[in-house]
């Protein structure tokens, strides 16, 4: 097995606000190796925006990591100054996010902008940082890139922004890729374009991708791993052929269970997860979803699960599940 | 079998643009929906799917005349709305509603849950003041929420609670037909299927007639009866959900179809479809087929001509020289 | 920043309890909360007062000259804040002219808020041709310095207090009328407007129901903070003798009096404009105050 070339333990990212903290990561652990996709999973204020943010170091105030550790390769990222940071972003991290019109500058050409990024981390003048940004521009499917160079982002339609927005990220050939809801805001056949770009980009570099998403049907085509998050906390993390196979957790069932798939038919009966997810500010003492569980039992109220290992890298955070598992019990002589 | 509720014939919208002063008038127009034309019986849903400018929320507004159109018939059980008189158009608002895909915007902020759920019963002047809040606070529990709800602000709510007040407010003129634009869109993956089932139930229970709208297309044939297929303001495809979902015949269809990832990690993102290119723009659309640009199957032919929207012998309606 | 006691009052579980105080008594307690709003009111309540009790509080006559106190420093006699070069206690001149100074502040931007509501909304709500012509005669107003053309408009009247309220009125209609259609554009774009249309509701409904109670907000902030600038160039306007006619006198006339004695006496220049400062700084913190009060978000039970 490969070595990760990022390594998250313990990560707790918490926003102090007038309604109290907020905990929008609390205690993330994961590894990832070059080459893989790992796909963070859940529903708004899961915290799965607030990690990928974490990891870039890119959370605003009132937001802060109070613990944890983000080793990539021997650095541990929390320890750097912001200087050595910067030359990590945007270098060997790059980042794509969900709005392509906000991440780019309206008032510079998108060629520009995309040689600025070469210019700031690599020893190029700037004939060369062009030449490589025509290449990328070619490289992430732009048609006629030399006429497009000059062109600001309004010029562009929401895909081909997207595209330039990958070429930006990819520009210094990034170890780690992080793409926060990179399709949310497109149409459903521009969405498999980008998909297969950002699939593609990442064999060519051979890089780690975290790929931030609520659709489940993006996991399945996208993830090596899954990262099943709720109210901050991570519940279940498999590889992907498990978690949709081998769901262990009440709320990843439910996930699963309450798509509406195109097969279904206008007599498959819909089965949402009752209630609503938790306000951070007011979560429930112990399990954050055992108020809308349907197996929850006394103990979820009474404490937060430990995440376990089940088989072979598949954890869970459920009480049912360390009660189901054939776990070593050693209170039985 | 009777009379459809809702009949569209023709129905088109052109918006003037590039108006920049007083005097000169437009050159040019968005064609945001082009004669398009379906019918619908009472107690169906028909399904409007297709990506964004399309026309499919241009299409809602025109059918409860929200915005005026450049041509076209709506009849609603017999009433031509288009042509209504500003007393009768009154009316007909009863016997229509929609609901929008941003439910929280939707609402009047500056007024409690309650009140805005019974402000259309303000509107046309039903009950007195206390029989309207009577009535509200039964709607809060006909949509699932608590009756003492009514005096909380609609920010206190979240998105999918906003939505079964919205979904409150345009029932309780008991109308006939109800349009949702995107209605789940906005929502989480959990609450979706909530509100669809709620949606079902309270069409069961009243009786009602949906159009639905969504860019969704495993949404739209789970709660849909019919479903057409829009591109560039124009109807592509019309047929039985099953059917359309069975067997498409429009290129575009199939294109949708394949373009979706399906949760099944069996299924990975090299076998998704899509298309190549981009929506053109609506103000200068292609000629001839409008889907000719990005299609994969094009021919000459399809250039040149309008293919009209016909039964082509499969059971649904395509407009594709393909079948010709 | 808020007070403990607030600040829980504010994050109590909303549902929980289903007490139901008045709208009103909620924002109050959202403006209470902004501590520099509360103090400002207090402030103003208490300068309001003193002027419409004037003969009540005051310690002198206001127009009793004293030849031996003339430009006498604070603290002689039982002249408290000392006295104006014609030996008149400045006190007793600032309570009287507490009376026109927040009349001419108030009553202007007041009556042309209410008017560029009507201009403002009708511009905004109808769009087209009534926008056009509405806004492009204002345009006309605002191409004209302020003091400008407040000084034009009294000068073709006769002198006195309510022509500086005519003046100040005419001035601050183009002003108040944009921001007034600014926001009725960005509320009448909102979902809940084209909701409400396709419930059936009525012209009248929309306006009065959905976009004035949605878009008034910036403009009461927005006008509040006027009413200090506008007691400073109503001063401008009795300082070209266009205003308030001695021997009366609004604090501005009484601070373009003292400029002639500054070196000699610069307290007859220095109390009212203190006074002027004050009280603009205290419409500032009202509007400020008023601004997370009329926020419906800052309402929770």
């Amino acid at each position: 097995m490969a070595e990760p070339i990022l390594q998250v333990q313990g990560l707790r990212t918490h926003f102090t606000t007038r309604q109290g903290v907020i905990k929008a990561v609390d205690g993330l652990s994961f590894n990832l190796e070059a080459g893989k996709t790992l796909c963070i999973v859940g529903e708004s204020g899961s915290g799965k925006t607030v990690s990928s943010l974490s990891i870039m170091r890119l959370v605003d105030l009132p937001g802060r990591i109070v613990e944890g550790q983000i080793l990539y390769r021997d650095t541990d990222l929390l320890k750097l100054d912001e200087a050595e940071m910067e030359k990590i972003r945007g270098d060997r991290i790059g980042m794509v996010f969900q709005d392509p019109m906000a991440s780019l500058n309206p008032a510079f050409r998108i060629g520009d902008q995309i040689a600025e990024g070469i210019l700031i981390h690599q020893e190029v003048d700037k004939a060369e940082a062009r030449k490589r940004t025509l290449e990328l521009l070619a490289q992430v499917g732009i048609p006629h890139p030399e006429a497009r160079y000059g062109d600001y982002p309004h010029q562009f339609s929401g895909g081909m922004r997207q595209r330039v927005l990958i070429a930006s990220a990819i520009a210094c050939r990034p170890d780690i890729l992080i793409a926060d809801e990179p399709t949310t805001a497109l149409d459903v056949t521009i969405q498999a374009q980008i998909l297969k770009l950002l699939k593609e980009v990442q064999r060519n570099l051979n890089s780690a991708m975290i790929l931030v998403t609520h659709d489940l049907g993006v996991v399945a085509a996208m993830a090596d791993y899954v990262m099943v998050m709720y109210a901050g906390r991570m519940v279940e993390y498999a590889d992907v052929e498990t978690i949709f196979a081998q769901p262990r957790h009440p709320y990843t069932r439910g996930l699963l269970e309450s798509l509406i798939r195109l097969e279904d038919t206008r007599e498959t009966e819909l089965a949402p997860i009752p209630g609503m997810p938790p306000d951070l500010s007011r979560l429930p003492a112990g399990c954050s979803f055992a108020p809308r569980c349907p197996a929850a039992i006394e103990t979820c109220g009474a404490r937060y699960p430990a995440l376990q290992d089940i088989s072979g890298g598949h954890q869970v955070a459920c009480h049912l599940v360390a009660d189901l598992a054939p776990a070593v019990d050693e209170t039985v002589p | 079998m009777s009379a459809p509720l809702l009949q569209v014939r023709g129905l088109t919208k052109h918006f003037p643009v590039e108006r920049r002063s007083l005097l000169r008038r437009p050159e040019k127009v968005l064609k945001a929906v082009d004669g398009i034309g379906f019918d619908l019986s009472r107690g169906q849903t028909l399904g409007l799917v297709g990506e964004s400018g399309c026309g499919k929320s241009t299409t809602a507004r025109l059918i409860l005349r929200l915005i005026e159109p450049t041509a076209g018939t709506v009849t609603l059980d017999g009433v031509d709305v288009l042509s209504a008189a500003p007393e009768a158009l009154q009316r007909l608002r009863r016997e229509m509603q929609l609901v929008f895909q941003d439910p929280l915007s939707s609402l009047n902020p500056r007024m409690s849950v309650g009140v805005n759920i019974a402000e259309p019963l303000r509107f046309h002047g039903i009950g007195t003041r206390s029989e309207q809040r009577e009535r509200a606070r039964q709607m809060l529990d006909i949509v699932g929420l608590k009756s003492r709800d009514f005096d909380r602000y609609p920010h206190e709510f979240s998105g999918g609670q906003c939505q079964r007040v919205a979904i409150a407010r345009a029932l309780i003129l008991q109308p006939k037909l109800v349009v949702f634009d995107e209605p789940v869109s906005a929502l989480d993956v959990s609450i979706r299927a909530q509100i669809l089932k709620l949606l079902l139930r309270l069409q069961q229970d009243f009786g009602l007639t949906y159009v639905f709208i969504s860019h969704d297309l495993s949404v739209i044939k789970r709660i849909c009866d019919s479903i057409a297929v829009m591109y560039l303001g124009e109807i592509v495809e019309l047929g039985g959900s099953e059917q359309l979902y069975r067997a498409p015949q429009h290129p575009y269809t199939q294109a949708l179809l394949k373009a979706i990832p399906a949760p099944d990690p069996a299924k990975r993102y090299d076998e998704l479809g899509g298309l190549e290119g981009d929506v053109p723009s609506p103000i200068d659309p292609p000629p001839g087929c409008r889907f000719h640009t990005r299609c994969p199957r094009r021919m000459e032919s399809c250039a040149l001509r309008i293919p009209d929207l016909r039964d082509r012998g499969h059971g649904q309606l395509v407009a594709c020289h393909l079948y010709d | 920043m808020a007070s403990e006691k607030n600040g829980t009052l504010r994050t109590a579980p909303a549902g929980q309890g289903t007490n139901t105080h008045s709208r009103t008594y909620l924002a109050w307690l959202a403006f209470a909360e902004d501590k520099a709003a509360l103090f400002s009111l207090v402030f103003l309540l208490i300068v309001a007062l003193m002027a419409a009790f004037a003969p009540y509080v005051s310690p002198h006559d206001p127009y009793e000259a004293v030849n031996s106190l003339r430009n006498a420093p604070p603290g002689s006699g039982d002249f408290l804040l000392g006295a104006d070069s014609n030996g008149r206690d400045i006190l007793t001149r600032l309570i009287y002219g507490g009376r026109i100074s927040l009349v001419v502040g108030f009553a202007p931007t007041f009556l042309a808020m209410v008017i560029s509501l009507v201009l403002g909304l009708t511009a905004g709500y109808f769009g087209g041709w009534i926008d056009q012509a509405i806004m492009r005669t204002l345009d006309v107003l605002f191409a004209f310095p302020l003091v400008l053309l407040a000084i034009a408009i009294a000068g073709m009247l006769n002198p006195g207090v309510d022509t500086e309220i005519v003046a100040i009125t005419v001035v601050l209609v183009p002003y108040i009328s944009r921001i007034v259609r600014t926001s009725t554009i960005s509320v009448t774009a909102q979902p809940y407007i084209e909701a409400a249309r396709a419930g059936g509701a009525g012209q009248w409904a929309i306006v009065s129901r959905y976009v004035l109670p949605n878009m008034i907000s910036p403009v009461i902030v927005y006008t509040t903070t006027l009413v200090g600038l506008m007691i400073v160039v109503a001063s401008g306007l009795s300082f070209l003798g266009l205003g308030v006619q001695a021997p009366a006198a609004d604090w501005g006339s009484m601070v373009s009096e003292g400029r002639v004695v500054l070196r000699k006496a610069p307290h007859v220049t220095v109390f009212p404009g203190l006074l002027i400062v004050a009280v603009s700084l205290a419409f500032n913190y009202i509007g400020d105050g008023l601004r997370d009060a009329l926020d419906p978000k800052a309402i929770r039970r």
